[in-house]
C-alpha cells in the first residue's frame, strides 16, 4: 500500500463523494419531508444528464453552466409529477408508491432510450484532461470543478432550509405533518415545491457529474440504488447525514478501486450499507425513533 | 358449466379438483363457470395453439409462480421485498451449478438449492427482524443483499462469473421428457411450470387457512397488536421468509433449466427484482389469485404492444426504419403508473367483484382484497 496511491485515492474519492453527496441531498431532501421514497430518482438525474449534453451539443454550453436552466426544467417537471401523481398515492401503503414510483423510473429510462439510444456519451470539454499536482498528488480538474460547484450547491439548499420563510415552512412540515396544517400551511403546495427542490437538485447533480462520466440511460438505476445506499448510511431524511454518506461511499468506492479490484468498488458500499443497516438503522446522522 | 348425469362423475372429480382450489362455497355460479373455463383452456393450450403460445404461457405460468412466492411475504405477512430475484437466483445458480459441473439432476438438486435460498431467505429475515429493520428499510436490506450476491456472483470463477453458466442441452434433449433431468419439449416444461404454480396456489391457500396464515395476517395489520396477544412475532415472520424464499428458489430451478443459461446481471439485477414485484401489484396484493391474474394481463399486454408497434410499422403508420427500443417498456409503464392510480386495491378484486365470481353472502367484512380467492 503506497502512500501516493492513498492520498490520491482519498482526494480523488472525497470529490466524487461530494457530487454524490449533492445527488443523495436531493432523494433525502424528498424522503424528509413527503416521506416517499423516491424509486426514480437516478432517473430525474439521468435527465438531468441527457439535458447538459443536449446543452452542449447544440450550444457548447459547459454542463456546470447549463445548471441554473436544467435546474428550473427539473423543479417545474418534479412540482407538476408530485401535485398531480404522486400525492394521489400519499394515503396507500408503501408498497403502492414503491410501485408506482418504480413504474415511472421505468417510463423515463425508456424514454430517454427511446430519444437518445443505448450508447454511452460524453461531453468534451476543454479541461477534461487537465490536471494540477501538489507534489505526488495529482488533482484532475473536472474533479475539482464538479466538487466545488456540488459543494455551492449543497450549501445554497441547506441554507434555503435554514433561513427562508418557505424553507423553514417545509421543515415545519417534515417535523410536524398535522401541526403545519392546524397552523395554516399549504402542505400539498409545500409537498410539491418539495419534490420540485429535490428534482432540481438531481438535475445540478446530474449536470456536473456529467463532466466526471458518460451518459447512457441504463446508468438510471445505478444512480438509484448508489443514493439509496447513500442515505441511508448517513440517514434518510438528514441533509448533512446525505453528504457525509457521499463522502463515506466516494472514499470507499476509490479506495476499493485502488487496493482491490475496480468492479469490486460497489461491493464494498453494499458492505457497508449492511453493517449499518443492522448497527445503526436510522444511519450515522439519522434520528433513532421512527 | 352443467354436467349431464352421464358425464357425472369425471365431472364430480373436477369439481372436488376445483373445490380443493377454490372452495365451492366461495364462489357464485358464474365464478365456477370461468374457473372451469380458465383451466380447461390452460390445460389444453398446447394442443390447440402453437409453440408460440406454448412459450408465452409458460412465461405467463413462471411469472405467476415467482409472483405468488412473493405474494406470500408481502400480502401474507406485511414484508416488502424488493430483492426477490435474490432467492430466484440463488435457486437456479446452485441447481445450475450442481448440474453443469457434477452432473447432478435437478431432481436431487432443487433440494440444496431451495436450501440455499431459504438459508440466504432466513439469514436476511433473521438479521432484519433481529435489528427490527422495518417498512422501506427491510426492503432497502433485501435490494442491498440481492445486490451484493449480483456482485460476488460476477467475481465467482466456479460459477463463471460474467462469461455465465450454461447448462448442456442437446437437440434429442429438446424432443423428449425427461423430468429426472429436466431435459425436454417445450410443452414438458409447460406442463411442469403449471404444475409447481398450482402447487403453489393450493399451497398458499391451505397457508392461509391454517393457524399460521391468521398469526401472518395479524402480524401484518397490527404487529403491536399480534404481539401483545402472545404471538411469536419473530418466528411467525421467519417462517413467511422462508417459505417465500424457498418457493422462489424452486423458481429459480425451473428458470436455469429452462433458460440454460444464467448470467449474473439478468439473473439478479434489480429489473428481475422490480419485475417480480409488478404482476402480484397489480393483480391484487394479498390476494391468492391476484398474483395470477396480474400476470395475465402484464405478460399479454406487453406481447400486445409488441404486436401493435409491428403493425403500425408495416401499416406505414410508423417509419419501419425507426428503431423502437424501449417503445414497448414505456407504454407498458405508463399502464402501471395508470392501474396504480386508478385501481389501486389491483386488478384481480376489481374484475371478481364486477363479474360476480364470489358469492355475495360475506360478511366477515375484510374480504377487501384478502381471504378467498
Amino acid at each position: 500500500m503506497s502512500f501516493e496511491t492513498l492520498i490520491n485515492a482519498l482526494v480523488s474519492g472525497l470529490l466524487t463523494g461530494l457530487v454524490y453527496g449533492l445527488s443523495a441531498l436531493g432523494l433525502s431532501v424528498i424522503f424528509g419531508v413527503i416521506r416517499i421514497v423516491n424509486f426514480a430518482h437516478g432517473e430525474l438525474m439521468v435527465m438531468g444528464m441527457f439535458f447538459a449534453l443536449v446543452m452542449f451539443r447544440l450550444f457548447g454550453l459547459d454542463p456546470i453552466m447549463a445548471i441554473p436552466l436544467a435546474a428550473a426544467l427539473m423543479f417545474a417537471f418534479g412540482y407538476v409529477l408530485q401535485a398531480v401523481v404522486i400525492s394521489r398515492v400519499a394515503h396507500l401503503p408503501e408498497h403502492m408508491q414503491f410501485l408506482l414510483l418504480a413504474a415511472i423510473a421505468i417510463v423515463i429510462v425508456n424514454a430517454c432510450l427511446l430519444a437518445f439510444g443505448p450508447d454511452a456519451q460524453g461531453v468534451q470539454v476543454g479541461y477534461a484532461l487537465d490536471s494540477f499536482a501538489i507534489g505526488s498528488l495529482i488533482v484532475d480538474l473536472p474533479k475539482l470543478y464538479a466538487a466545488i460547484t456540488a459543494v455551492a450547491i449543497a450549501g445554497l439548499l441547506l441554507g434555503f432550509f435554514k433561513y427562508t420563510a418557505t424553507g423553514k415552512a417545509i421543515r415545519a412540515c417534515a417535523d410536524n405533518h398535522m401541526g403545519a396544517r392546524v397552523v395554516g400551511l399549504d402542505v400539498g403546495r409545500l409537498y410539491a415545491l418539495t419534490f420540485g427542490i429535490g428534482a432540481a437538485c438531481l438535475a445540478a447533480a446530474g449536470c456536473v457529474i456529467l463532466l466526471l462520466v458518460e451518459v447512457q440511460p441504463y446508468l438510471a438505476p445505478a444512480y438509484t440504488l448508489l443514493a439509496f445506499v447513500i442515505v441511508i448510511i448517513g440517514g434518510l431524511g438528514s441533509l448533512p447525514g446525505a453528504l457525509v454518506g457521499g463522502v463515506l461511499i466516494g472514499l470507499s468506492e476509490d479506495l476499493a478501486a485502488a487496493f482491490f479490484d475496480p468492479s469490486m468498488k460497489t461491493a464494498f458500499s453494499y458492505g457497508i450499507l449492511i453493517i449499518v443497516l443492522l448497527l445503526r438503522p436510522q444511519g450515522l446522522l439519522g434520528k433513532a425513533a421512527r | 358449466m352443467r354436467a349431464g348425469p352421464a358425464a357425472g362423475s369425471a365431472a364430480s372429480v373436477w369439481r372436488h379438483a376445483a373445490a380443493a382450489v377454490f372452495p365451492a362455497d366461495a364462489l357464485s355460479p358464474a365464478g365456477l363457470a370461468a374457473l372451469y373455463l380458465f383451466l380447461a383452456v390452460l390445460v389444453t393450450a398446447p394442443f390447440w395453439g402453437d409453440s408460440y403460445i406454448v412459450t408465452l404461457g409458460t412465461l405467463i405460468l413462471y411469472s405467476s409462480l415467482v409472483g405468488q412466492s412473493w405474494n406470500l411475504m408481502l400480502g401474507f405477512a406485511g414484508l416488502l421485498s424488493i430483492g426477490h430475484a435474490l432467492f430466484v437466483g440463488l435457486g437456479a445458480y446452485t441447481a445450475g451449478f450442481l448440474f453443469a459441473k457434477a452432473g447432478i439432476p435437478p431432481i436431487v438438486g432443487f433440494v440444496p438449492a431451495v436450501a440455499v435460498a431459504v438459508l440466504a431467505g432466513s439469514f436476511i429475515g433473521y438479521l432484519g427482524f433481529r435489528y427490527s429493520v422495518g417498512g422501506v428499510y427491510f426492503a432497502l436490506l433485501t435490494i442491498a443483499f440481492a445486490e451484493f450476491t449480483r456482485i460476488m456472483v460476477e467475481h465467482a470463477g466456479f460459477l463463471d462469473g460474467t462469461q455465465g453458466l450454461f447448462l448442456p442441452v442437446s437437440q434429442a434433449d429438446r424432443k423428449g421428457v425427461d423430468l429426472i433431468n429436466l431435459r425436454g419439449h417445450p410443452v414438458m416444461f409447460y406442463f411442469v411450470i403449471m404444475a409447481l404454480s398450482f402447487g403453489a396456489l393450493l399451497l398458499s391457500r391451505a397457508l392461509l387457512r391454517s393457524k399460521l396464515g391468521y398469526y401472518w395476517q395479524a402480524i401484518r395489520d397490527d404487529q403491536d397488536a399480534a404481539q401483545s396477544l402472545g404471538i411469536n412475532v419473530l418466528r411467525y415472520k421467519m417462517y413467511a421468509v422462508m417459505i417465500s424464499s424457498g418457493m422462489a428458489g424452486i423458481a429459480g430451478v425451473f428458470y436455469a433449466f429452462y433458460s440454460n443459461s444464467l448470467f449474473p446481471d439478468s439473473t439478479f439485477g434489480i429489473e428481475r427484482s422490480i419485475e417480480v414485484t409488478l404482476a402480484p401489484i397489480v393483480g391484487g396484493v394479498g390476494t391468492l389469485f391476484g398474483p395470477i391474474f396480474g400476470t395475465f394481463i402484464l405478460t399479454p399486454l406487453g406481447e400486445v404492444i409488441t404486436w401493435l408497434i409491428g403493425a403500425l410499422k408495416s401499416a406505414g403508420v410508423i417509419d419501419p426504419a425507426l428503431k423502437l427500443n424501449g417503445l414497448k417498456l414505456l407504454v407498458w409503464g405508463i399502464a402501471v403508473v395508470l392501474i396504480v392510480l386508478f385501481k389501486p386495491r389491483g386488478l384481480w378484486p376489481w374484475f371478481r367483484d364486477r363479474l360476480g365470481l364470489l358469492r355475495k353472502a360475506r360478511d366477515d367484512g375484510d374480504t377487501g382484497g384478502r381471504g378467498d380467492g
